[in-house]
């Protein structure tokens, strides 16, 4: 498949006063064309340090440890300012965290997406910029007569979808969603995630969904990678991940989520806290909260490795299950331990 | 944290919490040369009760009214019409020295443990400060309390916490600590407003069967308010789901969860994601967006955004809550 963004040893560092904050270490993970990759992980786990990465938007107290972020085969951090400045929205555009509190108050939506056509592709004239703002804006699903309206003007949802129109401005190859719908109500994250769903299919852009919500998470990704103290632990296509997920981490964090369907399942609670980033443990940074732990867990970091297709897990002791997730649930609320069975 | 299932529908004695008819109105205005003065009604005309021993769900979109009929249960602001009776005590009309007890067996757990705890107070200060208040025992006493509250939240050791401040403290650890104080002066009722929405999920489960458990060994029933069907599916005996200001539907969680009967239940819990590829949803069968219920018109409140309205949902005023069966309770024309 035509690769279209690459992250490779990637490694990234906050200065603190305290120390380096390991915010970011050794994540490795490609993207393909038309691809939506869903990164999930609780918060602190360094998603949207990655996100800041890729957009090369990180504050002045980070430094690059090692490795490098590819896009469209060319290294982000040896590209100058200018050769930046023109990837950003047109080749990679990003939808933040918080959205709604992103739009400038004093300026009419309208005008702020114009701003950001024309800054962007100089040859565009206003009235060009103008007449993309209106067709974004009926793909999204705002009402036309909205497009001189304050922000102030819109509610939640619509802030959110006139974002989305910002990020789609200038036809971005890839769109980077930070927890695009956190703050909104079910049925409103229900319509935008389809919207942009429908919308990337029909333009083949590539996304990177990015949210602490495993659900949201499967519902709309090909590919998911799982995120971890500033590692990444499991990577696989969306239908590995969630049926047969390898890392006892992943298992957990789907075993805590209560759901709708189905039988009521015991949840599971994940002993003990995330680590702090400014001194992990030594190892598997999982280790301490993990069940399966070994010896090696406590002395080694596993190694990222392909355990399927496609499908990747940092763990030396990955959960092996044979039958179904659903199975695999109901023996744990016998109170076997997940996979036992199976392995040693 | 599998509930057992609830007993039968108990006489009226057996509700630690009684809500009838409650409405609270909130005056807005709208326009500014002619100036109108409008009443958002936030609560209109709810009721329902809460068994006692019982945690008891109310779900429902942001805006819709659940906190406000929170803080109205535990009389942090006054009703505009209605009554509400803890204990059999109207708690609108409770005075005097009786109020003071009431503050003691109402308590309330907030959604935020980052806003909710004064970052100036450490963690003894903050749990003692409702014993202080209430001028319940002597320093000592008070310390082994505190300690012992600390134990029963898993704040454990509580020594090595006693005088630590909240920012030193993980979000669990602090909503941990929020609802230690909320527990100390031993209510018997316990309103909780989000009190997990700002967790994350390892943390979140942890939460919830402290709650669980609380509530097992303290008797102690609560409100939760949650906007997380799934979260309340997991932790309420019976949920009733609310939309702008009305409760639409009453029942048992696992009732609401598995046969929605309001096109609005119906719409919120099929817009609910689930952890599965392989299951596509179908589309919630709902229009529009959310509005606000200002001076609403006498129709139901659902109207504009019901795929299944008729002539007689806006003709009529909005449907009152009728018994469909044996403690479940839905408000629709239609139906």
């Amino acid at each position: 498949m035509d690769t279209l963004l690459k992250l490779d040893d990637f490694t990234m560092h906050y200065r603190t006063k305290a120390g380096w904050v390991q915010a970011v270490d050794g994540v490795t993970l490609s993207l393909a064309r038309g691809q939506a990759l869903g990164l999930v992980g609780e918060s602190g786990c360094g998603k949207t340090s990655v996100a800041m990465s890729i957009m090369k938007l990180l504050p002045y107290n980070s430094k690059v440890v090692r490795g490098r972020i590819l896009f469209e085969d060319r290294d982000i951090y040896s590209m100058s300012d200018e050769e930046v400045r023109r990837m950003r929205w047109k080749g990679i555009a990003m939808i933040f965290q918080a959205a709604m509190n992103s739009l400038n108050p004093v300026y009419r939506v309208g005008n702020q997406i114009v701003e950001a056509i024309v800054t962007h592709e100089p040859e565009t004239s206003e009235r060009e910029a103008r007449e993309r703002v209106a067709s974004l804006f009926e793909l999204v699903g705002i009402p036309k007569e909205r497009v001189d309206h304050y922000p102030h003007e819109y509610s939640g949802g619509m802030k959110q979808r006139a974002v989305i129109a910002m990020a789609l401005a200038c036809n971005p190859k890839l769109v980077i969603a930070d927890e695009p719908t956190t703050a909104l109500d079910v049925i409103v994250q229900d319509k935008i995630l389809r919207e942009i769903d429908q919308i990337r299919r029909k333009i083949n852009m590539s996304m990177i969904y990015i949210s602490h919500d495993v659900s949201v998470i499967a519902e709309v990704s090909d590919v998911v990678a799982v995120m971890y103290a500033g590692k990444l632990v499991e990577m696989g296509p969306a239908d590995n991940v969630f049926k047969k997920p390898r890392h006892p981490y992943t298992c957990g964090l789907m075993m805590a989520y209560p759901s709708i369907l189905g039988d009521k399942h015991e949840l599971a609670t994940i002993p003990g806290e995330p680590p702090n980033l400014l001194d992990p443990p030594a190892g598997c940074r999982f280790h301490p909260r993990c069940d399966r732990a070994s010896v090696e867990c406590r002395e080694a970091d596993p190694v990222w490795r392909a355990v399927a297709e496609g499908h990747y897990t940092a763990c030396h002791n990955p959960v092996e299950i044979t039958g179904t997730w659903s199975e695999a649930v109901k023996a744990l609320n016998g109170g076997e331990r997940l996979g036992a069975s199976s392995n040693a | 944290m599998v509930l057992p299932a609830t007993p039968d529908m108990p006489d009226a004695d057996d509700a630690i919490l009684r809500v009838e008819r409650l409405s609270k109105y909130y005056p807005v205005s709208r326009g500014f040369f002619q100036r109108r003065h409008l009443l958002l009604h936030a609560v209109d005309d709810a009721s329902f009760e809460v068994r006692r021993g019982e945690v008891s769900g109310l779900v429902g979109e942001s805006g819709c009214g659940k906190t406000t009929t929170g803080r109205l249960i535990a009389r942090l602001i006054l009703p505009t019409a209605g009554r509400i009776f803890v204990d059999n005590a109207d708690v609108s009309k409770i005075q005097g020295s009786d109020l003071v007890e009431f503050r003691q067996k109402v308590q309330m757990i907030f959604q935020d443990p980052y806003e909710s705890l004064d970052p100036r107070m450490t963690i003894f200060d903050i749990v003692t400060e409702p014993l202080n208040v209430n001028g319940i025992g002597n320093l000592e006493e008070r310390e082994e309390r505190v300690a012992e509250m600390l134990s029963l939240v898993g704040i454990t050791p509580p020594s090595a916490f006693l005088f630590r401040f909240p920012h030193e403290l993980s979000g669990g650890q602090r909503q941990r600590v929020a609802i230690a104080r909320a527990l100390v002066v031993n209510p018997t009722f316990v309103v909780a407003d989000e009190p997990t929405s700002m967790l994350d999920v390892s943390i979140r489960t942890g939460v919830m069967k402290l709650l669980a458990q609380l509530r097992e060994d303290l008797g102690i029933s609560y409100l939760y308010i949650t906007h997380d069907l799934a979260v309340a599916r997991y932790l309420c005996d019976r949920i009733a789901v609310m939309y702008l200001g009305k409760i639409v539907e009453m029942g048992t969680a696992e009732e609401i969860v598995k046969e929605p009967l309001h096109p609005y239940t119906r719409a919120l819990i099929s817009a609910v994601p689930v952890p599965d590829p392989a299951i596509r949803r179908p589309v919630p069968n709902i229009k529009g967006g959310l509005s606000k219920p200002i001076n609403p018109l006498p129709r139901c409140r659902f109207y504009e955004r019901c795929p299944d309205a008729r002539g007689v949902c806006a003709d009529q005023n909005h449907p009152e809550l009728k018994e469909v069966s044996g403690g479940r309770f839905v408000a629709c024309h239609v139906l």
